[in-house]
């Protein structure tokens, strides 16, 4: 079985997010990055756990310059096989699909994960690009995924509903919570980590289609009115006639 | 040139989310002086009824129509796009629009910006605002080529009425056969859909244990709200994984968040802080989450819950 994991960086769940530039450009003063979650606790363990049943070889796939190297060192440390850094700092969705599908198109994957989304950009764009540029199948928002031979059988979150898929391989998957247990990389797999192949690969040209062009940050609340708990009627009251949502 | 909406249909009916997306997509024809054309897939019963919200056309394509797959839906998407000559495509942010989204921008060479939350400007080229960084921030996107496809958040465009139901026609379009096989497991009979809701009331560890959660179920029955929870609950098992909002769960807008034994870590309102209206209920008067909040009760839950849920009763039967 061989198979491809998407990993993508994001800054820390705890990131304090503000902007520069007259609100064009992201601060990253003091931001820590890590890698994004979906992509690491369920996307990269599931194919770990595919691997470790059917055998074959788990790839890590990143676009992003050399300081991300920290971040795919981590995916190998938890168990990926080798990784592939595609050399540039991606400007969009479209960007990471296009150098992503260039990359890999003639590689054969089995099974091609991605997060459900970045908690960055929350677009959740890659894998349905990916899939169109491949010509793949596309199961979004997995939450649970057994595979045996070529036939995968997902839980996939429909929005309020659950729905079963069966689908023959190959085919692309979107990793949502539940799918699989985050893994912490052990000492052994940090120093093994260190020797596994990282193969770097020169960028396509693509041209972008959107632009960020202003950030703002919301409004904050002007203030909290406590309500007695004595007083729940005067909660409801409020909740009615003053906020107006019941 | 058109704007083309992809009403989408729930259990055979075009809900709040269809209603939205065409609300969105009328206006951005209003802008760009052009028609615009809903698209429904499997004959939903009230699917006239878009022309209420300004579709002025309206096409069905039942042949060949079973179950969601993004790679047949993409495809006959875009080739109704091209049939109409659309420069614009408008679907919902919902599990069926992200997964076609990006295969309809790549299949059109258009530009595509997801869960859009304001109608659009116009200044040269299409402007949208979306939130970003997990709700801590929003980014005004601008569409640089000359085609656009936008996904609609739920909960952020309140569907507006103009027009009249308009004749449905079948579309010059079929799907093709599926490559996968689909199975609906059952959805809890009545539950209310978590991103789509209103009205949410979500547990924390406050509650101390799964068994405790009758009172806040009592609560949510009482007012029509859906059930969430943080992800420590979440997390040891008291609660579905799809209840999960924050951060790394499911992301929501409701009117009314009303927030349980929750203390509110960042991870937590970044999930929640674009609700309308937020209550939290607190033993804890140095919790973070008041600072977030609109209106705040600091007591024991187990005493405040019942009670609310009481005046809730009052009120609806008043």
């Amino acid at each position: 079985m061989k198979l491809l994991v998407c990993i993508s960086k994001t800054p820390d769940t705890t990131a304090k997010i503000s902007f520069i530039n007259d609100n064009t450009t992201f601060n990253t003063e003091g931001v820590q990055y890590i890698m994004n979650p979906y992509d690491e606790w369920y996307a990269l363990v599931k194919a770990l756990e595919i691997k470790e049943k059917a055998g074959g070889t788990v790839t890590l796939i990143h676009v992003g310059p050399k300081n991300n190297e920290t971040i795919i060192r981590k995916g190998l440390a938890i168990g990926a096989d080798d990784a592939i850094r595609i050399d540039k700092d991606p400007v969009d969705s479209l960007d990471v699909a296009t150098q992503i599908a260039n990359a890999v198109q003639d590689e054969n994957y089995d099974i091609i994960f991605t997060g459900k989304e970045t908690i960055e950009f929350n677009n959740s764009e890659v894998g349905s690009m990916l899939s169109e540029l491949l010509q793949l199948p596309f199961v979004s928002y997995a939450t649970k995924m057994d595979v045996q031979d070529n036939l995968a059988r997902l839980t996939r979150d429909a929005g309020g509903h659950e729905e079963q898929v069966e689908v023959t391989l190959p085919i692309l998957v979107s990793a949502s919570k539940g799918l699989a247990e985050q893994r912490i990389p052990n000492m052994r797999g940090i120093m093994m980590a260190k020797s596994k192949a990282l193969k770097v690969v020169e960028p396509v040209s693509v041209e972008s289609r959107s632009e960020i062009i202003a950030f703002e940050t919301p409004e904050l609340r002007s203030s909290c009115t406590l309500v007695d708990p004595e007083n729940m009627d005067e909660l409801v009251r409020l909740l009615h006639e003053e906020a107006k949502v019941i | 040139m058109s704007v083309l909406v992809y009403a989408e249909q729930n259990e055979g009916v075009c809900r709040k989310p269809a209603f939205e997306a065409v609300t969105f997509a009328r206006h951005t024809a209003d802008l760009l002086g052009t028609n615009c054309i809903a698209l429904t897939i499997g004959n939903p019963s009230n699917a006239s009824e878009l022309g209420s919200y300004g579709a002025t056309e309206v096409r069905n394509i039942s042949l060949g129509w079973s179950h969601f797959d993004n790679l047949v839906y993409a495809k006959a998407i875009a080739d109704m796009a091209g049939e109409v000559n659309a420069n614009v495509v408008v679907l919902g942010h919902s599990g069926q629009g992200r997964a076609l989204a990006g295969r309809l921008a790549i299949r059109l060479q258009a530009g595509l910006v997801s869960a859009v939350n304001s109608l659009p400007e116009l200044v040269e080229n299409l402007i949208v605002r979306k939130s970003v960084y997990s709700g801590k921030a929003i980014a005004s996107v601008m569409v640089k080529s000359p085609r656009s496809v936008f996904t609609i958040q739920g909960n952020s465009i309140p569907p507006a009425k103009k027009g009249t139901p308009v004749e449905v026609v079948e579309a010059n379009v079929t799907l093709e056969e599926s490559q996968i096989k689909v199975q609906t497991l059952a959805s809890e009979s009545g539950a209310i859909s978590l991103p789509d809701a209103e009205l949410v009331v979500s547990g924390g560890r406050g509650f101390k244990g799964p068994e405790n959660w009758g009172i806040l179920e009592e609560l949510a029955e009482a007012l029509g709200a859906a059930t969430a929870c943080s992800r420590p609950v979440a997390d040891s098992g008291w609660r579905p994984h799809h209840e999960h909002v924050g951060q790394t769960g499911v992301a929501i807008r409701p009117n009314l968040y009303i927030a349980i034994g929750i203390s509110g870590a960042i991870q937590h309102l970044g999930g929640v802080n674009n609700s309308k209206t937020i209550v939290v209920i607190n033993k804890d008067p140095e919790a973070p989450f008041f600072k977030a909040a609109d209106y705040g009760v600091v007591g024991d839950l187990f005493e405040v819950v019942p009670r609310l849920t009481e005046a809730v009763k009052k009120h609806k039967s008043g």
